[in-house]
């Protein structure tokens, strides 16, 4: 009997006499997508697939190649550069003045870290000292970066593992940073805020207050993130040892940041290597000790209340004065100079049209972004353009943590890996 | 090299070879680098201490640095293209050539970074690979190789990491102009 008048005979079977149609349980066995049974003598066959470079829960434009056995990922090897822009090449057209607006759009879910990361090397090579008041915006800026980063991340990985609302209450307290990045800067995203020689301007009256409730704000949603995941057995089921991953194997692969102190080791640049005035607040590192997906979400978690609390002793001991430099030569003239001083108007129009000369030399500089280590490395030739321009992305390096994690998962978990890692691909491809 | 010289004028004879380099190192680790591969230069910038060796040794400075020195990490690999430089800061003892390959270790035990230098002619753009010592040298120095052209000998992997397997040229040279690639239309052949 062909298929098709095996079909008919069925339909005949199941229409009753009023011209209707019933359908009942079937009891013939499931037949695979694809055709035919699945393939017993075949199961030694491994098969190589691709997720990405669009596909939602990459996190962008990432490309993973899995060699897979049936569910089991066997193999993982990311494939990057679809968002490659040559923003080093970039950098090295830019003076020092326009710098920060590009590598502002490298990471930019944390885009205050790039904007320091290249003024403290600009700095450094021109050996000039900024305002003490200056340093702790910065730092005040930097933590609520942390935070917005972190909120985006416990969206985006709620949403990856299947606890969808995620997405909704990460986004609502993550806005509400935007918006005071808004208020101060005048941007939401790549603010362009940081600048060689201190900040862009002073914050507006009434940062404080607003600032404070922002820190309620945040710190009621974390609750309520910790209430809705940290105990979830489902949530449980789908993170805790998943995706293992030892302190060894994080050295070794240059992985620096959550991941690493997901594995047991409490290591922060913040306070091994205080920069900033980290050094003056109260605040603690937080690690823990099993390396996996569970681990890493509760690290960043409660990374957000200690960046809630850094950011509420700046509004204790901000101190007051200059926001920036007040070098000519390095930062603009107040705009109310330039209407009544020919030279106030000469080193606003220098200062942007030909920038500042740094000396020549070169050197390396390191900041914690929310991702791991960020560090640039600057060579200048005594121009007022760089040499070299290089950022050390963290998400580049963390990218090489997945095959260690990866390898002996399944598909499904292979997705709460990547987001685990919270690769940010601006940076990764720069 | 200038901290022997210096020591001659001071009237004060150097022992031996070694002794005299470690004392006159201010960094242990980069003395320790120093006395173990004669010719290499230390010097200070910004507060960093910074050694040239010879791109020969790079690997076993690096396995130096690792299995004594507890270097736990090796945090970048960069290349530097000096072919267009205004001035360069010269450095005693080091011939500059045209790629400089900078690599950046760190110790979590000890808290310290250590720079480790090496020139690169033109005319032979091969260094050894650091992927066998440290695994995550591997995807910056695919990025270097991709961006410079810098063979790095030893590499498991070595292809083009950032730019389209079938890219010509290495876009972050200097010779290596933005926007050389001409404007190409719908129904052109392709440039490359």
């Amino acid at each position: 009997m062909t298929d098709a008048s095996r079909r008919e005979a069925e339909r005949l079977e199941r229409q009753t006499d009023e011209g209707a149609q019933e359908l009942r349980p079937t009891t013939r066995e499931v037949v695979l997508a694809g055709g035919g049974m699945w393939p017993q003598d075949d199961l030694g066959d491994t098969m190589i697939i691709n997720m990405g470079p669009q596909h939602p829960s990459t996190h962008g434009v990432l490309r993973l190649m899995m060699e897979l056995d049936g569910e089991d990922v066997l193999r993982i090897k990311p494939v990057i550069g679809y968002l490659h822009t040559g923003m080093e090449k970039t950098g090295e057209e830019l003076t020092y003045v326009q710098g920060t607006t590009n590598v502002t759009r490298m990471d930019y879910a944390s885009n205050f870290a790039n904007e320091l990361v290249y003024s403290l090397a600009v700095e450094r090579l021109l050996d000039v000292e900024v305002p003490e008041r200056a340093v702790w915006i910065r730092m005040m800026m930097c933590e609520l970066s942390r935070m917005s980063s972190h909120l985006l991340f416990q969206a985006t990985n709620g949403m990856d593992i299947g606890a969808v609302s995620m997405i909704i209450y990460g986004w609502r307290e993550r806005e509400e940073v935007l918006r005071y990045f808004e208020y101060v800067t005048g941007l939401r995203m790549n603010c362009n805020y940081i600048r060689p020689g201190g900040v862009a301007a002073d914050l507006p009256d009434g940062w404080q207050a607003r600032v404070l409730d922002l820190c309620d704000t945040v710190e009621a949603g974390v609750a309520e993130y910790d209430e809705l995941l940290s105990q979830n057995p489902i949530w449980l089921e789908r993170t805790v040892g998943i995706g293992v991953i030892t302190t060894e194997e994080c050295l070794d692969r240059s992985v620096t940041g959550p991941i690493l102190r997901s594995t047991g080791f409490a290591w922060d640049l913040r306070k091994a290597q205080p920069y900033l005035a980290y050094d003056q607040v109260d605040f603690d590192t937080i690690y823990t000790n099993n390396g996996d997906v569970y681990d890493r979400y509760r690290i960043r978690l409660y990374e957000i209340l200690e960046s809630a609390k850094i950011v509420r002793q700046c509004v204790e001991k901000m101190p007051t004065g200059d926001y920036r430099v007040q070098d000519k030569k390095l930062t603009p003239p107040p705009r109310e100079r330039i209407d009544e001083s020919m030279e106030a108007l000469i080193h606003h129009f220098k200062l942007f049209t030909e920038g500042f000369k740094v000396p020549a030399g070169e050197t390396y500089v390191a900041v914690e972004s929310p991702r791991g280590e960020i560090g640039c490395y600057m060579v200048s030739d005594g121009s007022s353009k760089p040499v070299r321009m290089h950022i050390r992305g963290p998400s580049f390096y963390n990218l090489q943590s997945i095959d260690p994690m990866g390898s002996d998962s399944l598909v499904a978990d292979a997705v709460a890996i990547v987001s685990s890692i919270d690769p940010i691909m601006g940076e990764v491809d720069r | 090299m200038a901290d022997d010289t210096a020591r001659e004028e001071d009237h004060e004879p150097a022992v031996n070879g070694d002794e005299s380099v470690s004392a006159s190192v201010g960094d242990d680790v980069a003395a320790a680098v120093v006395a173990r591969f004669p010719g290499s230069v230390f010097v200070e910038s910004h507060g960093q201490p910074v050694v040239y060796v010879d791109r020969s040794v790079i690997a076993d400075v690096a396995r130096l640095l690792r299995d004594e020195e507890q270097f736990t990490m090796l945090i970048d690999t960069v290349v530097v293209d000096h072919l267009l430089d205004g001035s360069r800061v010269s450095i005693d003892g080091v011939t500059p050539e045209r790629f400089e390959v900078v690599v950046n270790f760190l110790s979590h035990a000890r808290n310290r970074r250590i720079r480790i230098v090496c020139e690169v002619p033109a005319a032979d753009p091969t260094v050894p690979s650091l992927t066998p010592v440290y695994l995550g040298a591997n995807y910056a120095e695919r990025e270097s190789y991709d961006l410079f052209g810098i063979t790095f000998e030893g590499h498991p992997d070595l292809t083009r990491i950032l730019m389209p397997d079938d890219w010509h040229g290495h876009p972050l040279r200097k010779d290596d102009a933005a926007a050389r690639v001409p404007v190409t239309f719908k129904g052109d052949p392709s440039p490359r």
